[in-house]
């Protein structure tokens, strides 16, 4: 059961952004959109949901942040309390700067990880389309040709008005 | 129906040489597909050269003993923690560029971020040996770290500053790293499809992960950035605050100061700077990128360098009144004794590099001229280097029982160390300047992307 993709190849973002607009007006459904960077305005164009990383950084900070806490005070108060030079047992301001790091690391690593984890980026990944130049100065429009409702002429139409540089197709193995 | 005012007319170009993405792509990796110039060539032996007479100056140190060095009891600290401080601030203006500037909106740091992130990598590797070697026992180093062991279990002293030197740097060095690879994931993606030889291929393809260019990856990238700028920002101050608290914490005349935290952070943006300063207008002139890091670039880092310079000035004069003010007589006496003593040359070499060649930058002529930007650049280097020594020794040699005063004279093995840290430093910098992109590529089209905009909206007007 293959898939087929019909894509529009740009050369301006601004030429893109249009015919992405233009596309969504017309009930297509954008498959994605490939760019050497990140287009100012692709977000709301294509109304993509906002990323939920942010909630991903604070529950691991706060994983992090009770983790250092309760081991520094596990070690300075049950495990092995020492007097040094007479400061408490429970030294909890004396924690927070190692409490504070450790909350920083936990929130970044797991973040980043979460961000490969969710987009499949792993060493020995690869793309699973490819365009010519998408990582110099190509922008490519993927439309997914689903079932037979698509209007595989309407939309080549607008692909050529708003300014593509070339419109193909494609067949890919899932 | 004009909506533009003067002042977007006349901004200064981001990316000048009308450029195109493709030869955006073109420039930053021309560099990376040729073979080296004679050039890098020549800095490389060099920097490898000091390198190895620091690996052997300090193979010998640790097997000899810190002997070798010219600590004594009294003063028990001068190069091995000047090193470490002076490095560790050289990394946090990588860190300020990358993170903060992002979170300020500054589109200027999109053509020095990448090499000033490198910086602070590498400066944080120097600065981690320092630690490591001035332990008597460096074989031992890994019990700083709280492990279950057979010796109790003994866990580490959570309550010392050092110690949370040990978690603060290793965090730095950690999301520091992250951070920079993770921006150049989609640099490595271009490299990727550029590369003709098949290892370059197949390493491209590993550590860019499968980079596709989706908008959608896009998306979620974007938001990493800036989630992992808004962690490095607090964490930067942490660090240097953290690192000020070896000596804050202490009861040392010239160092139990509330001041040390704020004064040390904004000395490490200020030292780290004029670093990227150096390396800036080496790197442009070397690589060609004058249109990406353009005068304008090189001006708004001197402009960051004298703003930080007149903290680190005005923080210099608050001491000093504060130590007057104050009516403590030792504190009072460690103040006369740097601008007086035995060490007073060295006093005066850090306020002048630090207070008053800094202030030559309120001139537009001084701040746009390469030459003369290039020798402050190095002169504040000096300076905050100095001002680590000062701090450290003259309070150590002299504090408040007169028959423990001592004087402290560097070995051949210290300065040969010194020598090797730099060598290290600029060993890994050229490594990087010669097989990874020195600017960030998606950026700076980002940057072009929005500057071409601009221009044809004026040209449309």
């Amino acid at each position: 059961m293959f898939k087929r993709f019909l894509v529009g190849i740009f050369k301006d973002e601004n030429l893109l952004l249009k015919a992405v607009r233009e596309l969504r007006g017309e009930s297509y459904a954008i498959y994605d959109v490939f760019s050497p960077y990140a287009i100012h305005g692709i977000d709301e164009a294509m109304d993509l949901r906002r990323s939920r990383l942010p909630w991903v950084t604070l529950v691991a900070g706060c994983v992090g942040l009770s983790l250092a806490l309760l081991f520094q005070f596990w070690t300075s108060t049950v495990d092995w309390p020492i007097n040094v030079g007479g400061k408490p047992d429970n030294s909890t301001l004396a924690f927070l700067p190692v409490a504070f790091e450790i909350t920083v690391l936990f929130g970044g690593l797991c973040t980043v990880a979460a961000f490969f984890l969710i987009r499949r980026l792993f060493p020995g990944s690869r793309p699973y389309l490819r365009f010519d130049g998408v990582a110099d100065d190509t922008f490519a429009l993927v439309l997914e040709q689903k079932d037979a409702s698509f209007e595989e002429s309407k939309a080549r139409e607008i692909l050529r008005k708003a300014g593509a540089e070339r419109i193909e197709s494609r067949v890919v193995k899932p | 129906m004009s909506r533009l005012t003067v002042s977007s007319i006349s901004r200064p170009l981001q990316v000048t040489g009308d450029k195109t993405l493709s030869l955006v792509t073109e420039d930053i990796c021309r560099n990376i597909e040729r073979p080296s110039g004679w050039g890098w060539k020549a800095l490389f032996i060099l920097a490898l050269s000091a390198l190895g007479l620091g690996v052997v100056l300090v193979g010998y140190q640790i097997k000899v003993g810190i002997g070798v060095w010219g600590l004594n009891k009294t003063v028990g600290w001068a190069f091995d923690i000047t090193n470490f401080v002076f490095w560790v601030g050289i990394g946090h203006a990588g860190t300020l560029i990358s993170a903060i500037l992002l979170l300020f909106r500054q589109k200027w740091r999109t053509s020095i971020n990448r090499a000033a992130e490198a910086m602070t990598i590498f400066a944080v590797i120097c600065a981690g040996t320092f630690p490591v070697i001035h332990m008597g026992r460096p074989w031992l180093a890994f019990w700083v770290f709280p492990y279950p062991n057979l010796r109790g279990s003994l866990w580490v002293n959570f309550r010392s500053p050092l110690l949370w030197d040990v978690f603060a740097i290793s965090t730095y060095f950690i999301i520091s790293a992250v951070f920079w690879y993770v921006g150049m994931i989609p640099d490595l993606a271009t490299m990727r499809d550029r590369a003709t030889g098949r290892v370059k291929k197949f390493l491209c393809s590993i550590f860019s992960l499968g980079w596709d260019g989706s908008s959608r990856t896009w998306a979620h990238y974007e938001i990493l950035t800036v989630i992992l700028a808004g962690l490095a920002t607090p964490l930067v101050v942490s660090v240097h605050t953290i690192v000020s608290m070896d000596f804050a914490t202490s009861v040392i005349p010239g160092w139990h100061a509330t001041i040390f935290p704020p004064y040390f952070v904004v000395g490490a943006v200020f030292s780290g700077f004029g670093m990227v300063l150096t390396l800036l207008i080496i790197t442009r002139k070397v690589m060609g990128w004058e249109n990406y890091i353009t005068l304008h670039h090189l001006e708004n880092v001197c402009r960051v360098i004298l703003l930080t310079g007149s903290i680190v000035g005005f923080a210099y004069i608050t001491e000093f009144f504060i130590a007057w003010y104050g009516g403590n007589e030792y504190e009072m006496y460690a103040f006369i004794n740097r601008a007086t003593g035995p060490y007073a040359w060295a006093y005066w070499i850090m306020v002048s590099c630090n207070l008053f060649v800094p202030q030559m930058l309120w001139f537009k002529k001084v701040r746009t001229n390469i030459p003369a930007m290039f020798v402050i650049s190095i002169l504040v280097n000096v300076g905050m280097w100095f001002e680590r020594f000062v701090i450290i020794v003259t309070s150590l040699h002299r504090d408040y029982l007169p028959s423990s005063w001592a004087m402290y004279k560097p070995t051949f093995v210290e300065v040969g160390t010194l020598i090797g840290s730099f060598g290290l430093f600029f060993t890994c910098f050229l490594l990087f300047l010669r097989f990874l992109p020195g600017v960030a590529i998606h950026e700076v089209k980002i940057v072009l992307a929005a500057q071409q905009k601009r221009e044809e909206v004026i040209r449309n007007v």
